[in-house]
């Protein structure tokens, strides 16, 4: 969510229980705006806390000029110092999927990483080393992956300028209330996989400007999103069950819109027995 | 006159213009001037086949619309501009229908929230002033205050519509304590739980009521045996699997009973009361894992089957978190002093009661050590309930009236005991889950800690926190309701497949002899019977004579 509405967007998301402290929040209000400063991020997001069993890591996005870039990701444990994260890759993900459990807290901690093969198993003989990967490098393919799979924006929000960089939709004024109840109108903020199976019909009612991406209709398995109207209708919040934590809110026929993430950062593998 | 009018691909396109052309001698023509801009309006003017609109009122209304609005960078958004004028030509007529349509759900909510805001008259006001020296209703604000210096909580808004819609639920039913034991969030809507103790009076009513039910249940049974025995004739042979004993719940007010929940969607909607949990329904759950939808009486598809609906399952969870993650300081609670404290060889101690005289430790040691926290929530053994119950016991008075003691005699071995462990015990004794401590400690501030707040967050029921200051604690839930499990979820696999018959060695097949085996079998037999023959050899012959003769008669 925008750093800049982070008090009124904590309100509006803190209907599954987690939140912020206050000194969290006082602690967030002044460290983003000197992140945006120091590294000239144009836009700033305060994505969420992953918890683990020691400490829990509190993640911030930062977003340059084409808001659908690979985003620069910070993360800190007290909200008042923050690190770069390096650049995602993916091997790091490949690997980091392997690893099961909860985050130790302990940015330098090693996890030792289970072979994947026999032919990595001999690789790895030949050559010695053990396979060991790092804290740090879980929470940014985590960080990556949560994205990519469940990180949402409301239809409309964002439109692709004709040379191809996404921008912010200035004229986006909100959904309607019927239109924010459906999942057609959510976006995954990430490189669009379904699009190009559309039958032709369907694309022919697309905006390219504004329909750029996969929409939430199609993910598998069906109904791995929880859609509610909270407090009568006036605030409309999606909360994923594949990665259980994240929480999606839109204020319908406002522009107030955002995800955060609260939780352990694990998958949530046993979704098709629980639906 | 000149070279015009110039072809798009021809050098000198775009450059004529009237009367500054190179080639242009003459003054154009003022009239001709003023036909060419009212054939350009009149152009502009000419409606769309397809929308109606035309492109002169369009352009129009588009820099009223800058004008008015002065947007930066208009000409980087110009098109927004444009597709915005010609939406809102449609908008504006179907205006007043739409807003009428689309806001009746968020009307009535509202409404129902601001009902919780009207004082309740009459006699309700004067009861609580009364009572208000025990304080029945829980502080709702206060606790919500301490649990937000971890991050904790719903937003102000909703813990105060929780805050009234409780006071409601005390107003209503007649209540010893009660307290907001947490939320669960569901699919379609999420369950706000209190958690409540009734007056002794109405539990025993409520027991009654029961107790009728079940008879009635008996009545119906008894007249369909004696259907039952008219057929008996023709029934086919009854099948030989007993099912395992019921084990009955626990009484209202003990062990996994021991408070009662009241349910609601949201604060505003009327308080629903679960029913009470059966052990069957407790072990159950444990092998099942769903999300609650948010309606109670949505079934539970699952396997294995469970027995009750969303209701059901919600109880059952709520018992589960309930007994693994209730906590207090220690010294909180003490055991009430009695002189009878072994009655039940396995039933242990029941009851606890505030401690007149605790002395609250420090923030530090709270957060440092485990064993400063006790779990004041009786733990539930394997078998569904807090206290064991012995099904075979009263299985012995039932089989005299069914005859059945034989087959008792039969029955595998009464099964063991199981004992759990005892209540109040320190919170440093709880397993963990692979390498991970079962529950992480912090204080809510490192800034500063003279006024920090102890916070333990289980890791077993991620969602279950718990907090200490002083000599004020509680607990609270809010998650999903399911135990954390690094490994994924394994439904059970369905029970093997009963023996149809017993087998014995009439029905069991043998194998069929071999041709050697015969062979020899005939030899052996032949051995045998040529022995009895040489004693029959003389009758034979003498038979075969008469037969002979009577053939030759015949012929």
């Amino acid at each position: 969510m925008e750093a800049a509405s982070l008090p009124a967007a904590l309100e509006l998301a803190a209907s599954g229980g987690a939140g912020l402290s206050p000194e969290k929040r006082g602690a967030l209000g002044a460290s983003l705006p000197l992140l945006q400063r120091d590294y000239r991020f144009e836009r700033v997001w305060f994505w969420g806390c992953i918890q683990g069993v020691r400490g829990a890591y509190y993640i911030t996005e930062g977003l340059g000029p084409d808001r659908a870039a690979p985003r620069s990701r910070l993360y800190s444990l007290n909200c008042v110092e923050w690190s770069l994260l390096p650049p995602v890759t993916e091997k790091m993900v490949a690997q980091a999927e392997q690893l099961k459990g909860r985050f130790e807290g302990d940015p330098s901690f090693e996890y030792a990483y289970p072979e994947i093969n026999a032919q990595d198993a001999e690789r790895e003989f030949e050559g010695g080393k053990e396979h060991v990967i790092k804290e740090e490098a879980r929470l940014v393919a985590t960080i990556e992956q949560i994205d990519r799979a469940v990180g949402i924006i409301p239809r409309g929000a964002f439109v692709k300028t004709p040379l191809g960089s996404v921008q912010e939709n200035r004229n986006f004024e909100g959904l309607s209330l019927t239109e924010a109840k459906k999942l057609t109108s959510y976006f995954h903020f990430t490189e669009p996989v379904n699009l190009k199976n559309k039958t032709l019909l369907e694309k022919a009612d697309l905006d390219p400007s504004t329909d750029f991406l996969d929409s939430l209709e199609h993910d598998i398995p069906q109904g791995s999103w929880a859609v509610q109207l909270e407090k009568g209708g006036t605030v409309v919040v999606l909360r994923s069950l594949l990665w259980l934590g994240l929480t999606f809110y839109h204020v319908p026929m406002t522009k107030q819109y955002g995800y955060i993430y609260f939780g352990t950062g694990e998958k949530n593998l046993d979704l098709p027995f629980m639906l | 006159r000149g070279h015009g009018p110039y072809q798009p691909h021809e050098p000198g396109y775009g450059l004529y213009q009237p009367g500054y052309s190179p080639y242009d001698d003459q003054i154009p023509d003022p009239k001709s001037r003023t036909l060419a801009i009212q054939n350009a309006k009149a152009y502009l003017l000419k409606s769309s086949t397809t929308s109606g609109l035309n492109l002169y009122d369009h352009l129009a209304n588009m820099l009223t619309k800058i004008l008015d609005e002065q947007p930066k960078n208009a000409v980087d958004i110009i098109e927004n501009i444009s597709k915005d004028v010609k939406w809102a030509h449609f908008q504006k007529k179907m205006d007043t229908l739409r807003d009428e349509h689309e806001n009746l759900t968020t009307f009535e909510a509202a409404e129902k929230r601001k009902a919780l805001f009207l004082k309740a008259n009459g006699d309700g006001d004067e009861e609580l002033e009364e009572g208000t020296g025990e304080t029945r209703l829980p502080n709702v604000m206060e606790t919500a205050f301490y649990f937000e210096q971890a991050g904790i909580g719903l937003s102000k808004d909703e813990s105060y519509h929780i805050f009234l819609a409780l006071k409601k639920l005390v107003s209503v039913q007649g209540i010893q304590t009660c307290r907001f034991w947490g939320k669960i969030l569901g699919l379609e809507m999420n369950y706000i739980i209190a958690e409540v103790q009734h007056h002794e009076e109405e539990v025993e009513e409520e027991a009654e009521e029961e107790e009728v039910v079940e008879e009635g249940g008996k009545g119906m049974g008894e007249v369909e045996d004696e259907d039952e025995e008219k057929e008996k004739e023709d029934e086919p042979p009854k099948s030989t699997y007993k099912p395992p004993p019921v084990i009955p719940k626990e009484e209202n007010g003990t062990g996994a009973n021991k408070y009662v929940y009241f349910v609601c969607n949201e604060p505003g909607k009327p308080w629903v009361k679960l029913p009470p949990v059966t052990p069957a329904q407790i072990v159950c759950a444990r092998k099942i894992k769903k999300f609650f939808t948010g309606r109670l009486d949505a079934p539970v598809v699952s396997f294995p089957p469970f027995p009750g609906n969303e209701a059901n399952y919600l109880r059952a969870q709520i018992a589960r978190i309930s007994a693994g993650t209730q906590i207090s300081p220690i010294g909180f609670y003490q055991f009430a002093e009695e002189e009878d404290e072994e009655e039940d060889s396995g039933g242990g101690r029941d009851t606890y009661e505030e401690n007149p005289d605790f002395l609250p430790l420090s923030v530090a040691e709270m957060v440092d050590s485990l064993s400063t926290w006790v779990h004041h929530g009786k733990s539930i053994l394997k078998q569904g309930r807090c206290v064991w119950f012995n099904p075979f016991q009263k299985s012995e008075e039932e089989g005299e009236e069914e005859e059945n003691e034989e087959e008792e005699k039969e029955e595998p071995d009464e099964p063991q005991q199981e004992i759990g462990p005892p209540l109040l015990t320190p919170l440093s004794e709880d397993e963990g889950i692979q390498n991970i401590p079962a529950w992480t400690a912090q204080p809510s501030t490192n800034l500063i800690p003279q006024y920090a707040v102890a916070i333990l967050q289980s890791n077993r029921w991620p969602g279950a926190y718990a907090f200490a200051s002083g000599k004020k604690f509680d607990n609270i839930y809010f998650g999903w309701g399911h135990k954390y499990s690094p490994e994924n979820h394994t439904p059970a696999l369905p029970p093997p497949v009963q023996a149809e018959y017993p087998s014995g060695p009439e029905i069991t097949e043998t194998r069929d002899p071999t041709v050697e085996e015969e062979l020899a079998f005939k030899a052996a037999k032949e051995e045998a019977s040529a022995a009895a023959e040489e004693e029959k050899e003389e009758e034979e012959e003498e038979e075969e004579e008469e037969v002979e003769d009577n053939e030759e008669e015949e012929d």
